[in-house]
């Protein structure tokens, strides 16, 4: 979808989208905070602040479990924000979401239960040298169970997935399972996932959609794009922490074992022997994070109800005018230049480490992140041991991208 | 801005500019690395030591003002000391740094005094405390610290790995 027809937006919307931000109207000592860490996690709007507020005054009582009239409409509040949702990211019905911890959790899901009692010797789990942490490591675990590979495409010098390797990989190598970011957390990176989608397909290979950077920036319709698997945490959804989606299929999800056990997920238990509910039942024992979940759900609400392309484009603007900016500067090398590429800048500055960076630019009341950003590998694939990250959202404005590159200039004067 | 100066003194800014005994010992008699995944920071500290007396320390690595400042200004407060005066030294760093001795203790030790404007800027503790980290295990005869181990977590963070 091309977001460049999308109309300019009006700066009384940009503002209101704003003013729903209430931690964003604060200082840190002198200076304003200019929140640009929002790959890490985005802040909440008064919408999502309300509905978890409003849900524990109001409504909260355990779910699936009672007569009673509360715990009929925490019941009716949880499940409604299933279905906003599958609603959200096109999935055929809510049975194919399931709540988790966050993307990581969800993973570690599809790792445990799909993965594993199909993984032989020898497999191969396709991964990309861009991967987070979390969709490394639950692999590793369950390759290292299995006597199976992880085996990570090629990643090129500007930030983009070696297509060509990626297929090359899924023609030659057994490969179980292809798991992918949609939208790079450290480079900003949009791969190409229909293609790489469509690849998979091809060579008769299930894919996972790590989507926690993508569900706030681009559109999601799982169906459409035709992943097996997809997770996301609602923290990078302007919603709550604690709480993340896995969409699976529903053949997929009906054929899983549960990955753990416990309450809410039995049909009948007795010594004997126990029976599972289906999907998604199946796989959320014990009480959830039921009030994470609304959050959820209101957050998803309510960033429907955005001009989202406008403020994409808006959002695509800022992190232009910050690259420009930041180029300009001696000594900035910015790493990711992919062509398809959103919110995130990381670079690098020659007089100064990404972490004498990060603490000048807080005394300035500027949040960015330095470090691996959770990927290791990808950093050492650029030769660097961590970078310095600003990343964007649709509430920042102009004047802070400009900040931004007038506090990095200062950054360089000083450490020169 | 007045935390920033009290962090980023003149002496730190020197130091890292133009890092003292930054080289690699030929023959060194302890060594060790210590390494800051959360930042990728590595340094790797050299130490000659005769009849328990420490002749010269060295270090080689990458990371930032603070980490390579604290590693340069560890050289020169090191040499020539006895160990156990060696290790007294550290652990009157340590307890600066970590806000358990009063800031006037630093008198003590000289030049290290420019250290104390970490105690500020908590996230930026482990980065000064890690060349001294990778000094106590060259001593100890580990090999490589991590400030993110899995052993005992000290309030610096460092462990075995
Ligand atoms: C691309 C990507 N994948 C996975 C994760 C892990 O998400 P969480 O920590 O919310 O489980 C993150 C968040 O840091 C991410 O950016």
């Amino acid at each position: 979808m091309s977001l460049d027809k999308a109309q300019e937006i009006a700066p009384e919307t940009l503002a209101q989208v704003r003013g729903s931000f209430p931690i964003l109207a604060q200082k840190i000592g002198d200076h304003p905070l200019i929140y640009l860490d929002n790959a890490a996690t985005t802040q909440k709007p008064l919408a999502v602040i309300d509905a978890v507020t409003r849900y524990y005054r109001e409504d909260n009582a355990n779910i699936h479990r009672g007569v009673h009239a509360l715990s009929q409409r925490a019941t009716s509040a949880y499940e409604d924000a299933r279905a906003s949702v599958a609603r959200f990211i096109g999935a055929a019905d809510s049975g194919e979401i399931i709540f988790t911890r966050g993307t990581t959790e969800a993973i570690n899901l599809v790792a445990w239960s799909f993965v594993r009692p199909r993984l032989k010797k020898g497999d191969v789990i396709l991964l990309t040298e861009m991967e987070h942490h979390a969709n490394i490591v639950p692999w590793q675990q369950v390759a290292e169970a299995s006597g199976a590979r992880v085996v990570p495409a090629p990643v090129t010098g500007a930030g983009e997935v070696d297509l060509d390797a990626f297929r090359g990989l899924l023609q030659r190598e057994p490969v179980a399972l292809a798991a992918f970011v949609y939208v790079s957390n450290s480079l900003g990176t949009v791969n190409p996932v229909e293609a790489m989608l469509a690849a998979a397909r091809e060579a008769g290979v299930p894919t996972l959609v790590d989507a926690a950077q993508a569900v706030s920036q681009r559109p999601l319709d799982a169906a459409s794009l035709g992943c097996d698997f997809l997770a996301f945490s609602g923290h990078k959804l302007f919603g709550p922490t604690g709480v993340g989606v896995l969409y699976g299929k529903r053949a997929h999800l009906e054929s899983m074992p549960p990955y753990q056990g416990g309450g809410d997920m039995i049909a009948n238990v007795s010594f004997a022997g126990t029976t599972f509910k289906g999907p998604p039942e199946r796989f959320e024992a014990g009480t959830p994070h039921i009030a994470g979940v609304v959050g959820l759900g209101a957050a998803v609400e309510w960033f429907k109800g955005l001009p989202r392309e406008q403020l994409w484009a808006h959002e695509d603007a800022l992190v232009r005018r910050a690259t420009e900016g930041l180029s300009g500067i001696d000594g900035v090398r910015i790493i990711g230049t992919a062509r398809e590429k959103v919110s995130v800048i990381s670079f690098l500055l020659d007089a100064a480490h990404p972490h004498d960076i990060g603490t000048f630019l807080d005394a300035e009341g500027i949040a960015i992140r330095a470090g691996h950003h959770c990927c290791q590998p990808l950093m050492a694939r650029y030769g660097v041991p961590g970078t310095a990250r600003a990343s964007f959202s649709i509430y920042n404005t102009m004047e802070e991208a400009d900040r931004l590159v007038t506090a990095v200039r200062r950054v360089a004067r000083f450490f020169s | 801005m007045d935390d920033l100066n009290e962090l980023y003194q003149d002496i730190i800014l020197e130091h890292h500019k133009r890092p003292r005994n930054f080289r690699a010992l030929p023959q060194p008699t302890h060594r060790a690395a210590g390494h800051n995944p959360l930042c990728g920071d590595e340094v790797e500290v050299y130490l000659a030591v005769c009849d328990g007396r420490i002749e010269e320390v060295a270090f080689q690595g990458q990371g930032c003002a603070i980490s390579r400042a604290s590693a340069s200004l560890m050289t020169e407060a090191l040499a020539g000391k006895r160990i156990d005066e060696a290790r007294k030294v550290f652990a009157e760093v340590k307890d600066t740094l970590s806000g358990d001795a009063p800031e006037a203790g630093m008198d003590e030790i000289g030049e290290l005094a420019a250290l104390q404007g970490v105690r500020r800027f908590p996230a930026r503790v482990k980065c000064a405390t890690l060349p001294w980290h990778a000094f106590e295990a060259a001593l100890e005869g580990t090999k490589r610290v991590s400030t993110e181990g899995w052993g005992d977590l000290s309030r610096f963070g460092a462990a075995e790995i």
